[in-house]
């Protein structure tokens, strides 16, 4: 497989008033072509920054960052991004919500809003094309939310704890819904959480960050058999694996 | 989700909430013609002195009398004119400041402290300068109207627009949004409520304005007909155009809140 994405050696700092704080130092690591990628780490090692400098929002203070072999500078069609609240603009239709990658990047193509039609029906939503938000559950506003993103067909996708606002039942859910739906639409993914079994049970490599400034301390392929994540949540192997990243995490808060 | 098929229960709880409706109503109508029974009752019986508080029959009468000569007309249309025309500029005004503040930090800035200090003068006081600038007609009174309202629309609708959820900004920037676009996808589109609150608060002060304007200069309209009639001792006449002030007032609320149905029909909150 293709190498999609590198970060090599990145450094980021951050200036407040009172001083100068690196959240991320000397980071290294590669994603795959149509691999999962879950990047775990303490709370506050600066996760959110290193999916801010891939989708181009912000340049390292050292380093790049390259996808395909081109160097990222800002944001680009190639990179969908999805944050921990599903941020769907209240008075738009689901519809309008979906398109509206296609209006920023000023796409009249009919084919690219067809393809958000036929997304939202694949996945369910078929009835609710001319509904408002308000009107759909949280996990289907999540479904919304991931198939805005992935209406400009993305190579890459981040996702940002974006089960974290959900409460646990639908959490499990939603975030077999959404494996699923990154599978059968083929795409790279980096998952950024702090929960280990969401880590665990859909990816195929997890990546543990030290704490602040944070680096990579270890890297595990997981090859957990099992068709979505509540299956390998079954799996003898997966409190296996949980009892290793916990401990690692663990270290870390010390 | 329609049932038709409710229970008693439920057509009870419906039942009850009409009646409770029913009752409120009739109460509001109820207050109304008790003051002005009571009014006119007082001044009958001579408790009160109809010649300084004037009396209800005598209020209709005069506001009846100044129609049928065509001055009530004629006032109404020239302090409708000035406060419409005052309203929609400083709304305008103020709306496209705000934009201007919200999109540059530097600007805003700036501007903060001199913006504070505007909102914290009373606006009346430049009443005269007002005066010697624009002279003693419209022009001053519109001017006064404007100087009121504009910079509580500037500094409502500038709050709602710095407002805007960090987040969606964030999502907007990541699809590769420019700064214009994130304005108009979703700044002006997420401050619509805000829009209309900005309004009505416009609404109510450019009233204030235009006759505030009036009672400083002027040689028409309901705030110069109430000065007048003071003036000349004719409380019927105060009464009468403060009534129709009163009622000219409600109907242009009114019609804000029809505009805010209109606005925010399509979208609803949870």
């Amino acid at each position: 497989m293709n190498t999609l994405l590198e970060i090599n050696n990145v450094t980021y700092t951050y200036h407040t008033k009172n001083g100068e704080t690196t959240a991320i130092e000397n980071l290294k690591f590669n994603v795959k072509d149509k691999e999962f990628v879950s990047i775990v780490g303490p709370s506050g090692c600066g996760k959110t920054t290193i999916l801010s400098i891939i989708s181009g929002l912000i340049s390292p203070t050292r380093g790049q960052t390259l996808l395909n072999g081109k160097k990222i500078e800002k944001p680009c069609d190639n990179i969908g991004y999805m944050l921990q609240k599903d941020q769907l603009f209240p008075w738009r239709t689901i519809e309008k919500n979906v398109f509206l990658p296609l209006e920023i990047k000023k796409v009249k193509d009919e084919n690219a809003k067809n393809y958000g039609r036929e997304l939202l029906i694949k996945y369910g939503l078929k009835d609710f094309l001319k509904s408002y938000p308000d009107e759909l559950s949280g996990g289907m506003r999540q479904r919304v939310a991931l198939i805005r993103t992935l209406v400009s067909k993305p190579d890459l996708l981040l996702l940002d704890e974006p089960f974290s606002a959900l409460d646990s039942k639908t959490r499990l859910s939603v975030s077999n819904d959404v494996y699923k739906i990154i599978r059968a639409e083929n795409k790279t993914a980096i998952l950024v959480t702090h929960d280990i079994s969401e880590a665990i049970s859909m990816s195929d490599r997890v990546i543990v960050l030290t704490e602040r400034p944070s680096k990579v301390k270890n890297e595990h392929v997981i090859s957990l058999s099992g068709s979505s994540p509540i299956n390998k949540r079954e799996n003898p192997e997966f409190s296996k694996w949980f009892e290793i990243l916990y401990k690692e995490l663990d270290a870390n808060e010390k | 989700m329609k049932n038709n098929n409710y229970s008693i229960e439920h057509a009870l709880f419906i039942k009850k909430q009409k009646r409770e409706t029913l009752i409120v109503n009739a109460f509001r109508l109820g207050v109304f013609f008790a003051i002005f029974f009571l009014w006119e009752l007082l001044v009958n019986i001579g408790v009160l002195d109809g010649f300084i508080t004037s009396y209800p029959s005598k209020i209709a009468i005069t506001v009846y009398e100044l129609f049928k000569s065509g001055e009530l007309l004629t006032h109404i249309g020239i302090t409708l004119y000035e406060t419409l025309l005052g309203f929609f500029i400083s709304v305008s005004l103020g709306y496209i400041t705000a934009l201007i503040l919200w999109w540059s930090e530097r600007l805003r800035r700036v501007f903060e402290p001199y913006i504070v200090v505007l909102n914290s003068l009373p606006k009346i006081a430049l009443g005269p300068v007002i005066i010697v600038w624009f002279g003693s007609g419209e022009k001053a009174i519109i001017a006064m109207a404007v100087l009121i309202s504009v910079i509580v629309c500037v500094l409502s609708m500038l709050g709602a627009f710095l407002e805007t959820d960090k987040d969606k900004i964030l999502l907007l920037k990541s699809m590769g949004a420019s700064k214009f676009t994130i304005m108009t996808k979703l700044v002006i589109p997420g401050s619509k409520e805000a829009f209309v609150n900005m309004l009505k608060i416009a609404l109510g002060m450019a009233w204030i304005g235009s006759i505030m304007g009036e009672y400083l200069v002027s040689k028409a309209g309901l705030g110069y007909l109430i000065v007048y009639g003071s003036q000349v001792f004719k409380l019927d006449l105060v009464m009468a155009s403060t009534v129709v002030l009163l009622l000219l007032s409600g109907a242009m609320y009114y019609l804000v809140t029809l505009l805010e149905k209109l606005l925010i029909k399509n979208k609803k909150y949870g």
